[in-house]
């Protein structure tokens, strides 16, 4: 008798919640984790500005243009992940691979405007503990909660590309289907939490 | 072989959403509203933009309903949080405001 067998028969009313694989739940549980601190980041972010009487107002000294090419960017890769995992789901490994190269190139391609935006804006005087425009905070906040978001990018691109290995390794395309899945998940967390940064940073 | 997992929602139907959703975001910030109503309206769009990408996305449509709520918690704890951040806040600006203010009533004294 196997170990999960004397499980099952201990707990015979017990149904995982992501009956597809453990990984999936762990990495839901991982998000929920990472989604309390994205949510204190806001949080915080919110209340400061709301108490304070000079906070600057964002859209108009950080510019939206940009960051709305950067969230379409995003929302795209978001939809190519989407179709990696049905392509593969579908049995086409060359297809699924393709697809999930596009999500790791958007990601790359996001954090590159980022820097490029964060220059820009050192370059206008945005610094970490100073700024032209009001108070102090806004910098912080702004480099704090962007910055955490890109590395979550990054880590994201890294991530990604060692699945694509994962997949390319595995002939059989259902032996990937499940780790597709779970980087997918975490890559749709990483956009999602950009719209809410995108909206309360940078729009509000 | 046969299709892994559920039924695939039109991928293609909810990226528009987020786009049309997303243009429509931009568009509020220059309509000629109280702060108060554009936020309210922002807060709304951002909240169902990221209800469509768990959702349909992240697939938690077709999760056992336990994990939506899971997953929902987060966002209940960072609202909460705002409430018990903002008294504190307030208090620190309404000391600096009064004193603030006598300095600028009586700067001839130095």
């Amino acid at each position: 008798m196997t170990a999960a067998t004397v499980h099952s028969a201990i707990e015979p009313a017990e149904a995982p919640l992501t009956p597809e694989s453990w990984g999936k739940l762990g990495m839901w549980i991982f998000l929920v984790g990472d989604a309390v601190g994205f949510g204190v980041l806001l949080a915080g972010y919110g209340a400061m500005r709301s108490t304070s009487g000079d906070w600057p107002n964002p859209y108009a000294v950080l510019g939206i243009n940009l960051t709305a090419l950067m969230t379409f960017l995003l929302i795209c890769s978001s939809v190519t992940m989407v179709k990696g995992l049905e392509w593969l789901g579908k049995g086409d490994r060359t297809r699924a691979v393709q697809y999930l190269f596009f999500t790791a190139l958007g990601g790359a391609i996001f954090v590159s405007l980022q820097a490029y935006e964060w220059s820009h804006l050192i370059h206008r005087g945005l610094h970490i503990n100073q700024n032209p425009w009001g108070a102090t905070l806004f910098g912080t906040s702004f480099f704090l909660v962007t910055g955490f978001h890109g590395l979550h990018v990054t880590g994201g691109v890294i991530y990604l590309l060692s699945i694509i290995r994962y997949v390319a390794n595995r002939p059989d395309p259902a032996a990937s289907y499940n780790a597709v899945e779970i980087v997918g998940l975490y890559w749709h967390f990483v956009d999602l939490v950009w719209i809410m940064v995108f909206t309360f940073m940078y729009l509000l | 072989m046969a299709e892994k997992g559920h039924a695939h929602p039109n991928y293609m139907a909810i990226f528009w959403y987020l786009a049309v959703l997303t243009v429509v975001e931009i568009a509020v910030i220059y309509l000629p509203l109280a702060k108060l109503t554009i936020g309210v309206l922002l807060c709304a769009l951002a909240l169902t933009k990221a209800a469509l990408v768990a959702m349909y996305f992240m697939h938690l449509r077709f999760e056992a309903k336990t994990l939506g709520w899971i997953a929902v918690t987060p966002l209940a704890i960072a609202t909460l949080l705002v409430f018990v951040l903002l008294p504190d806040g307030f208090a620190v600006l309404k000391k600096t405001d009064s004193a603030a203010k006598p300095a600028v009533a009586a700067p001839a004294k130095h």
